[in-house]
Order: structure tokens, then sequence, then C-alpha cells
């Protein structure tokens, strides 16, 4: 039965704390695309795509009204690229980057993404190819994402790919070096990557996943903190139940708005990944979750054990709101794309450091981080190489998302805009890894790793 | 299919019968109507029943939200659906 104080409770979240819909994802296979001659293959997935997902947006635009609850982004996610490039070893994978974007632009979509390889164990047929076109791809086209998968707790770390990786970050943003170096904002260095994620930049459509189907990524750190204001003095634990309720909310209209986009579109309904995705906007703050729970300001002693609380409970609330959990599930903590972040890590109170202790109790990994310039690709790598380290032992994914900008030195800005916000310098370590870097070869699977 | 009309802000002459005034023009029948004042605010929520709509659903929603600016309240027509799943297990 319906009640006065329930429905002013979710027209206030949607109103004045941000609660929104972040993403309804289609993904789709483009394994039946797969052709030898490298533009038969382009149409077919462009074909294949602009069929699927024809009617994304509007199925997305009518649920909004339905419901009354803004679905901010509608994203594709298709099958890593690098599978299709094998069949055409003597093409130019940015062809595929192309058709991606032109059907992106047929459908109306925000994001594609998909322009993915996954070497974590070594690399196969058109996946060199592939991650040598990434600055390229990234370059021509607006609304692509990339991600290169380099490490699993089954497999260890590839680190010829980690090599790799350090200077394609580089390259990307010294190609859009007059663009704010927005193309390393558009590519995500995996460990532990997930097939059914709905989130940018690291979306791909695994290949153990259906033909077609829909994933719905929640957002809602704003209402959090808002339930959490009305408690000043509660215990941890009441916090924790406090922030389980709410998730649970949050995850409920995920689930609702995912059951009926697919049923609107006809394909099976994926997952519901159990995030809290924060945006620029004020009042859509992870990190003023965690302030309000106590600290003077985010990244101070004391971050790390709020967000792995905040974390845990967001997964509880949230999993028993929804029939299908899936994706990255848990709380986002990318710099840019965050009010309180952002504040922090310019007061200097946010380290790169912290930042990488917080993303071992957290859902992904070091997120929208801007670094000096004139960084060397091997610290990329090694700061790459740390960070699938603690994915790779924690059993969990970790992801790498760092901007160089080109340029700028510690104390500048990048503005991206929109979504991804903007983003202090943050320092780094003079001192150089490149010696562990150039060795090559395969940090060994970690013992966690033979559960059989 | 039932739809929920909330209509929040200050008290004026005249409400429920533009409101209501909206759903007949859609044949859409209204089930029920909750007046209080929770939270500071004046809050009305009407439950109506749209599966015999004229029209589409959306205009509804468009006619009503106007009718809010004109009037400066803020008027939320959105699906029951929402509501029952966010609240119940």
């Amino acid at each position: 039965m319906l009640n006065v104080y329930n429905i002013l409770e979710t027209i206030r979240m949607i109103q004045d704390e941000c609660l929104d819909i972040r993403t309804i994802t289609m993904g789709i296979s483009l394994l039946d695309c797969i052709d030898t001659d490298i533009d038969k293959a382009c149409e077919k997935v462009y074909n294949k795509i602009v069929t699927k997902a024809g009617n994304l947006v509007k199925v997305g635009q009518q649920i909004e009204t339905e419901y009354g609850i803004p679905i901010v982004n509608k994203r594709i996610s298709v099958t890593p690229i690098a599978m299709l490039a094998a069949a055409c070893p003597d093409g130019d994978p940015v062809k595929f980057a192309k058709a991606l974007q032109r059907a992106a632009d047929t459908c109306g979509v925000n994001f594609i993404g998909g322009y993915s390889a996954l070497v974590h164990k070594g690399f196969s047929a058109g996946d060199m190819a592939l991650i040598k076109s990434i600055p390229e791809a990234l370059d021509v086209t607006q609304n692509l994402c990339s991600s290169v998968n380099i490490g699993s707790t089954k497999s260890g770390i590839n680190m010829d790919a980690v090599k790799i990786m350090g200077q394609i970050v580089k390259e990307a943003a010294v190609r859009t070096a007059d663009r704010d170096c927005i193309g390393p904002a558009k590519l995500v260095v995996f460990c532990n990557a997930v097939e059914d994620n709905p989130f940018m930049a690291g979306a791909f459509h695994g290949v153990g996943e259906p033909d077609c189907e829909i994933h719905v990524g929640v957002s809602g750190p704003g209402v959090v903190r808002a339930a959490l204001t009305k408690y000043p003095d509660a215990s941890i634990n009441e916090i924790a139940d406090i922030i389980k309720k709410t998730a649970f909310k949050i995850t409920r209209m995920g689930q609702l708005v995912g059951a009926r986009a697919s049923e609107l579109l006809g394909v099976p309904f994926g997952i519901v990944d159990l995030s809290l995705a924060p945006t620029p906007a004020i009042g859509d703050s992870v990190a003023h979750i965690l302030e309000e729970m106590g600290l003077e300001m985010c990244g101070t002693h004391g971050t790390t054990a709020c967000l792995a609380m905040l974390n845990d409970a967001v997964k509880k609330g949230g999993v028993m709101a929804s029939s299908t959990v899936g994706g990255l599930s848990g709380a986002f903590i990318p710099v840019s794309e965050d009010a309180g972040m952002i504040d922090a890590a310019v007061a200097g109170v946010l380290s790169l450091e912290k930042l990488e202790a917080m993303t071992a109790v957290c859902s992904v990994g070091l997120d929208m981080i801007v670094v000096p310039g004139d960084i060397t690709p091997e610290t990329i790598s090694a700061i790459i190489a740390d960070e699938a380290a603690i994915g790779m032992v924690n059993s969990k994914t970790t992801a790498v998302r760092l901007i160089p900008a080109i340029g700028k030195k510690e104390g500048d800005t990048l503005e991206f805009g929109g979504l991804l916000g903007s983003g202090p310098v943050m320092p780094i370590r003079e001192k150089s890894p490149a010696k562990f870097i150039n060795r090559g070869g395969r940090i060994p699977a970690p013992m966690q790793s033979l559960k059989n | 299919m039932r739809a929920v009309v909330t209509v929040i802000g200050k008290d004026t002459v005249g409400i429920l019968h533009k409101v209501s005034g909206i759903c007949a023009e859609y044949n859409v029948n209204v089930i029920e109507v909750t007046q209080s004042v929770l939270q500071d605010m004046f809050a009305m929520i009407m439950l109506v029943d749209i599966s015999l709509i004229k029209g589409d659903f959306s205009e509804l929603v468009e006619r009503m939200t106007a009718l809010g600016t004109e009037l400066g309240l803020s008027i939320h027509t959105m699906h029951e659906d929402i509501f029952n799943s966010m609240h119940s297990i």
C-alpha cells in the first residue's frame, strides 16, 4: 500500500538528492560479425549495433517519463574488438573504431565501449595491433571507450602488456593534448576485468554473455549522504544499517528500470551494478559521504576504513534488492568526477598513495587521476603494476585511468567538462622504476588462484 | 495500471479541481486522494487509474508539470511501480 511519507521520500531523493539511474547499457555480441575482410566486418558491426540498439535512447526516454527518474546515460558495450581484429591481420583496427563511432552517432548513445583486448596471460592474434591503435582510435572518435585487461588473480600480471600500456596511455594524452588530454580519460587498464560492466570507460561485452542484454548502473551518493545527515550521533554500525537501507532503495529502482527496459527492448535483462557513482555536481559526491561519517576531509587518516564500511554496506543493501547483481558493484572514487575528491586533492589532503589504499577496499581503482605531463611511460606502467597487484592478490577488479596532463605540472588543472569533471594535477614520485618495468615477463599467479 | 500524482508546495484555491480536470480530460480515473501538511510542506497525493488513458502517458505528465509551473507548485506524475518497488520487499 502506498504511504505518503514513502512517496515524498522518493520524490525528494530524485529532486533534491541527485538520485538517478547513471546508465542503461546494452551489451551486444559482435562474434557473428567476424570477417577476414575488415571493411565487411565493419559494415556488419555497424548494422548489428544499429539493429539492436536503434531504440535504446527512445526506450530510455520513455522510462524516464514513466517513472519520473532521470536516466543520465544510454550506452552500448560490445565484444572486445581485438577478437574481430584477429581475423583481419592486414586491416587497420582504427576502421573498427570509426564504425563503432558511426553506430554510436546513429543510435544517439553517450558512450560505446569495447575497443578492448584481454591480454592477462599473453597476446593472441589481433591483440597487439589493437593495443597499438588505441591512441589513434581515441583521437579520431568522441564517444568510443577502450580498455585492456593486463592481469587476473587466475593468471598473474602480464608485465609486457603493463609496459606497453604505460606508453599507450602517454601517447593517447600527447595526441589529444589540444583537447585537455581527453584520450586517456576514455582508456582503462584492468586487472580482473568483469564481462558485464555497464560503466565506462571499462565496459565491454564478454564472450560468456548472451547475444544481447541490458545492464543497469545506479547512482546515488547524494541520497546516502542525506540519509546520514539525519543521524549525526549514530554509531558506526547504525550508520552501516542506514547505508544498507538506502542502498536497497536505490538498487530497487535500478532493478525496476532494467526489467522495464528489457521488456520494452525485447532483450534479456543482464545485471544491476550496485554502485555509488559520483558526478561533479554538488551533492553527488562519495567523498562527502566519507566526510559525513566524521572525516574533516576525504583523504585524511581513517578514509580507507570509512570507505571499506561504505562499500560493504552498499553491497549488502543492494544484493537483496536485485535478482541479478553483477558488474563492478561498489563505490567509485574517480577523482575528477567527484566534487569532494577534487577539493581534497587540491588541498593536498588526498594523495595518490591514499587513493591506492582506498582502491583495495572499494569498487575499482585509480580512476580519473591527473598526473604531471612529463611523467615517463615507465612510471605510468609502474602505477598500473602496483594497482594490478592489489587486484590480483585480493581477487577483486582494479583499474587505472590516469591522465598525463601534457604541458602541465602540479598545481595546474585539466577541465574535461560534463560527467568527467575537472582534475588537479597530482604529484608523483620522482625516482625511476624503469629497470623493473623493462624486465618484461609475467608476475606469476598468486596462491589465491589455486582454489580448486 | 496506476500512477501517482503528487502536488507539493503552497496551498492555493482550486488545486484539486485543476489537477482532477486534467485527469478527466485524459479519461484517467481518480481512485484516492490524500492531503496533508508534512515536513512543512502542503502535499496532495492522488492515486489514479491510467489503464483507459486517452492519449500518451507522457502527454499527461507534461500537462501536469506545466500546471505545476503555472501555479508555482511542484507536480510529479509517476507510475506507481517506482514507489512500490522502492519501499516494499
